[in-house]
């Protein structure tokens, strides 16, 4: 290496402050699962000395098959760290590897190889406060549902001072995770929830009907003088739309964080 | 399978990032070779995952981590970054 990087493969024996715990596999045993879209499932999982987690976090999960050959994917938090139990949703990529299995062929009392929890950057804390805009594309909602039933969690008095607004872009109503979850949500005087379908048919939608744009989130974001903290994450096209324009609207770049997602499978 | 050729980013490699630095350093700041941008490596993105894997630069595409696994060994490659910064508090601002 030229840089000036040194890989010490003894750091964790030195346990400095902000050491983290040795990042190790764990079998976690399937409690339920539960079906949110006609692609999309949640599995919800006991994880063996989970230490806990931060809304925005992933896992990597690995499948093994009986000649040794190894598939690794990550899937987002979809539960609050005040949960009990670690929550995953995953969609259904077709002709993939392992969200086939994960979706269609794992039952509760089943194992699953986890590590976790992973990341540092798209995470969020209602200490860091708000106002929060969320932006997901598609099953890009999981890490910022995290983070809503994080806010829900809150003690009302500090609920009050983070107000969160959400756009979500989906293809259909019916590919809208957590539909009821988030009408729920919304209820709440700190919540906004927006929806907007780029390919429903359905007449009745009065709502956005189309990809987000500049004037949509003009519309729905905070006003950039707000000092709010962005998140956005989705398929890669849609955040890196997104984030641009958010930043040509005089967003603070390093208030924007992004996560992209691949149909990985 | 061209699903394995999609592009993540930094942050889905937050796992292999624990191998080999012992902490998180989705967080932490990367310094590219190519362009002299700054940011995350959350930010940076990534081509292929878990067995080995690239990060390039959203600017210059400079290949500026590559980590690959070979039978019992991590190769890290990481001469596309001239300077990483690591927070040393896990909490960010």
């Amino acid at each position: 290496m030229s840089s000036g990087i040194r890989v010490t493969p003894e750091v964790t024996h030195e346990r400095p402050a902000a050491a983290q715990p040795r990042l190790e596999w764990r079998v976690a045993t399937v409690v339920s699962v539960r079906d949110e879209t006609p692609r999309a499932r949640t599995l919800v999982l006991d994880v063996p000395q989970w230490p806990g987690h931060r809304a925005g976090q992933h896992v990597d999960v690995r499948l093994v098959a009986e000649d040794g050959y190894q598939s690794q994917r990550s899937y987002s938090i979809a539960s609050a760290p005040e949960d009990a139990s670690v929550a995953l949703t995953v969609e259904r990529i077709d002709d993939a590897e392992v969200s086939p299995y994960l979706c269609g062929v794992l039952r509760p009392g089943d194992g699953l190889e986890v590590r976790g929890p992973i990341g540092g950057y798209f995470v969020w804390d209602i200490a860091q406060g708000g106002p929060l805009l969320l932006v997901a594309g598609g099953s890009g909602i999981v890490p910022l549902m995290a983070m809503l039933r994080h806010h829900a969690h809150a003690d009302a008095a500090v609920r009050a001072r983070v107000s969160v607004r959400l756009l979500y872009s989906a293809r259909k109503l019916e590919d809208v995770i957590y539909r009821e979850e988030l009408e729920r949500l919304a209820v709440s005087p700190n919540v906004k929830v927006t929806l907007t379908l780029t390919r429903d048919a359905a007449t009745h939608w009065q709502g956005y009907r189309r990809r987000i744009d500049r004037a949509m989130l003009e519309q729905e974001s905070w006003p950039a003088s707000g000092m709010s903290r962005a998140f956005v994450c989705g398929p890669t096209p849609l955040v890196e739309s997104v984030a641009t324009l958010l930043v040509e609207l005089g967003h603070d770049p390093a208030r924007v964080r992004t996560e992209r997602f691949g149909p990985t499978g | 399978m061209q699903t394995e050729e999609m592009r993540l980013d930094g942050n889905a490699a937050g796992g292999v990032l624990r191998e080999v630095f012992a902490r998180d350093v989705t967080a932490a700041l990367a310094t590219c070779t190519g362009c002299g941008a700054v940011g995350p490596v959350g930010a940076l993105l990534e081509y292929g995952h878990g067995m080995g894997m690239i990060l390039r630069c959203p600017g210059c595409d400079t290949a500026m981590l590559r980590v690959v696994r070979r039978t019992g060994w991590l190769h890290v490659d990481a001469s596309g970054i001239s300077l990483l910064m690591i927070p040393e508090s896990t909490s960010i601002s």
